[in-house]
């Protein structure tokens, strides 16, 4: 419950990598979807298929390197990743269902 | 050089409308008057060392209140404006592009630059206290957030004098707001300012959310927190799933203007319609997040003025959560006349149908809280009590509107105005002048005068009703929102004339309100006690004002309104007579607002495509970022012995 402060001003062990690689990666997939809408030419439909792959790599990324998924902690985490999943999937659909 | 001053003079300054001289001239003697009394005074250390770059969460909290003052001042003003403006038929004192100006930075200022900042000015006061804790999870970035937020707000208000102001309504709807129908630079202001500010937002949610799940002292389980926590905890976990798209959706509209992108316009395969969508996407949740913390303010102030436990504790706890849910599905009733078809319609209709069953058990909560009990009629426990009935009202012309095909006989007329002003203003706004009034002491060491409290409550809530409930009619008499004047044969004059004196009659009340502040600070009843209501929470166990470490030890809590039991059972003493430690504290820093100076040089540059200015202004945020993840950070110690000293000047220990 209470944390004491002091408890949270540990530094990290040894120089930060996963950051460092996690900040590269994420770099290299977001210019890898600028440059297939920008310089090639493909089909639409191919061009989103391809930038939804690289979305869902960057997801994962995020959550891998930067946000301790792999840290379990009480129910909070999973009740949020679902709940952003399931408000995710009501903008998208519910967006498409209204206009289209 | 005469490039340079007709540039000047026709697009970069505002020029040709003489209430706008008369704001330069008051901006130019506001900021002389200020520089000359802080350095008459000596104050400029003061002023840097304790409120510029502090990370005290109560500081912060003060800070964001003031601003939010300031805020009000400036959309009640743009309210009167356009009453008068409205108050005769034919009137030509705003022409109709000022009167769009105005009207859109008045429902821009008071919804993400009034409402927001008050309430997230109480939560930032009033939250770490009830949970019994030291400060909020992320100092820093509560530093981080307040100033994004404040550049933002100072980008946004720029924009009346530098440029021109924003005229696409606070909704922004595309394709209006696009660079071919709306050129200039008045949408790029609304554009940024509302980005830097909702970065901030962003992340004080994240930081309320964190502050609440790790930090609540010993014993306090989830279910006895204060109810004005849980509203911050779920208005938090709604910024956060909230908020995002509506950076996205401004971060599209700025790349069209800016950069000559096409995702909303009506050409090159664009979707206008789109903007709507994820406006109210955001929009919607937005209006629980503004009013949430309200439910919890009027709960806690109730409970306590009711000198009574609050009625139904967890079915408030599950109806605010059932909100959290609903709220994200109900958007599309802002544009059931968008021509969605009947079946996407029917849903949004009775989802928000639904959300009104959670909305209207906490009515119930309320008034069975004080059902025999010995209601004590305080300021802050009459803006609560005047918040019920009026609310109920708004709430009912609410379900009104729900129904989708009625909606298309209200849309966009004064009813759906007198709507959402009801429930704004009598929820939003009362709570905001209730724990105003409420956590005074707790911030400023002394009480309000209660008599110009009563004299502001009893004119404002009389001018509010005056102002608001005759524009239901106006709506049904077709008269519609954004009309900036109307034909003489209409017949809507009498009920304008009578709304506007409503409108000057709230006014009224706020210069009582600011009166009393000043009245207050020199002749207010001092709190010696820190607990000046008999409060129930934990945050009247400390001093009024509360020392920079909150509490000297840390309280231990066994049941709800842990500060009422403690004293009941006769255990503050004990506790207050505890061994006091060395107590760790974050450092203050100056680089959150020097940061956020980067940030507002970047949205001005944007704003006026200087990519230039941008780049800029983006790579010293990046530089004190970096400068950031280097600085070594451990906080500093209050020792034990200042800690006792502080302890026994205020008399809680001998």
């Amino acid at each position: 419950m209470q944390t004491d402060h002091s408890t949270t001003s540990h530094g990290h062990e040894g120089f930060p990598w996963k950051h460092v690689i996690g900040f590269i990666l994420s770099l290299i997939l977001t210019v890898a979807a600028l440059w297939i809408v920008v310089s090639l030419s493909l089909s639409v439909t191919l061009t989103i298929t391809f930038i939804l792959i690289l979305a869902i790599f960057q997801v994962l990324v995020q959550l891998l390197f930067f946000m301790h998924i792999t840290e379990h902690e009480g129910a909070y985490q999973i009740i949020a990743i679902f709940f952003g999943i399931f408000l995710a999937a009501v903008f998208v659909y519910g967006s498409i269902w209204i206009i289209y | 050089m005469s490039n340079i001053k007709d540039y000047l003079l026709h697009d970069f300054f505002v020029t040709g409308e003489p209430m706008i001289y008369m704001a330069d001239v008051s901006i130019v003697l506001v900021t002389i008057a200020i520089v000359v009394v802080l350095t008459y005074f000596k104050k400029w250390k003061w002023l840097w060392k304790d409120w510029l770059t502090t990370v005290d969460h109560k500081k912060i909290g003060i800070m964001y209140i003031l601003a939010a003052l300031a805020m009000l001042f400036r959309g009640g003003i743009d309210a009167l404006l356009m009453r008068v403006q409205l108050s005769a038929p034919n009137l030509h004192f705003l022409d109709a592009q000022h009167y769009n100006e105005i009207f859109t930075t008045h429902g821009t200022i008071m919804i993400l630059f009034m409402a927001m900042p008050f309430l997230i000015g109480l939560i930032n006061v009033a939250m770490p206290l009830q949970i019994g804790a030291r400060d909020v999870a992320f100092p820093y970035l509560n530093a981080i957030s307040f100033w994004l937020f404040f550049v933002g707000a100072m980008l946004f208000n720029l924009s009346f004098v530098i440029g021109g102001s924003p005229d696409a309504g606070w909704t922004s709807y595309t394709p209006l707001a696009e660079k071919s129908l709306d050129p200039g630079v008045g949408e790029n202001y609304y554009l940024l300012g509302l980005q830097l500010a909702g970065i901030g937002t962003l992340a004080s949610g994240v930081n309320f959310a964190v502050t609440i799940i790790k930090m609540r002292a010993p014993g306090m389980t989830l279910m006895r927190m204060p109810m004005f926590t849980w509203s911050t905890l779920i208005t938090s976990i709604i910024i956060v799933f909230a908020f995002p798209v509506l950076t996205v959706a401004l971060a599209m509209l700025t790349i069209d203007r800016v950069f000559g992108g096409h995702f909303f316009t009506a050409t090159a395969g664009g979707e206008p319609m789109m903007w709507a969508n994820l406006f109210w996407i955001w929009g919607h949740p937005e209006v629980y997040i503004v009013i949430l913390p309200a439910f919890g303010i009027f709960s806690d102030i109730i409970s306590t003025f009711s000198g009574k436990k609050l009625f139904g504790y967890n079915v408030m706890v599950y109806s605010m959560v059932a909100i959290s849910v609903l709220s994200f599905l109900v958007w599309v009733h802002h544009f059931f006349t968008m021509g969605s078809g009947a079946a996407v319609n029917s849903v949004f209709g009775i989802s928000t149908m639904a959300i009104s069953i959670p909305t209207g058990v906490k009515i119930f909560n309320w008034l069975l809280t004080m059902y025999r009990s010995r209601i004590k009629f305080t300021v802050a426990n009459l803006w609560s009590l005047a918040f019920i009935p009026n609310f109920v009202i708004g709430g009912i012309t609410g379900v009104m509107l729900a129904v989708a095909a009625a909606d298309y006989q209200y849309h966009n007329s004064y009813f759906l105005i007198a709507h959402f002003h009801n429930v704004l203003i009598a929820g939003t706004v009362f709570s905001c002048f209730a724990g105003l009034t409420y956590w005074w002491p707790k911030m400023f060491g002394h009480v309000l005068n209660e008599r110009l409290g009563k004299w502001t409550f009893w004119i404002f809530v009389i001018g509010y009703n005056i102002c608001f409930l005759p524009q239901y009619w106006l709506g049904f008499m077709g008269m519609t929102r954004r009309t900036y004047t109307y034909a003489s044969g209409l017949g809507w004059m009498p009920l304008n004339v009578i709304s506007t004196v409503g409108g000057f009659l709230m006014g009224i009340g706020f210069i009582i309100m600011v009166y009393n502040i000043y009245y207050s600070a020199r002749y207010g009843e001092r709190d010696t006690t820190g607990d000046p209501w008999d409060g129930r929470t934990l945050e009247w166990a400390t001093t009024s004002p509360a020392a920079e470490y909150n509490f000297a030890t840390v309280p231990e809590v066994e049941d709800i309104d842990a500060f009422y039991d403690m004293k009941k059972k006769n255990k503050v003493k004990e506790w207050l007579n505890k061994p006091i430690k060395d107590i760790h504290m974050p450092n203050n820093s100056g680089r959150p607002i020097i940061m956020a100076g980067f940030f507002f040089v970047a949205g001005f540059g944007l704003t006026f495509e200087w990519i230039w200015l941008a780049i800029a202004g983006l790579v010293g945020v990046f530089i004190t970022m970096v400068l950031r993840s280097f600085e070594i950070d451990n906080g500093h110690h209050i020792h034990k012995e200042e800690v006792e000293r502080t302890e026994r000047e205020a008399g809680r220990i001998s």
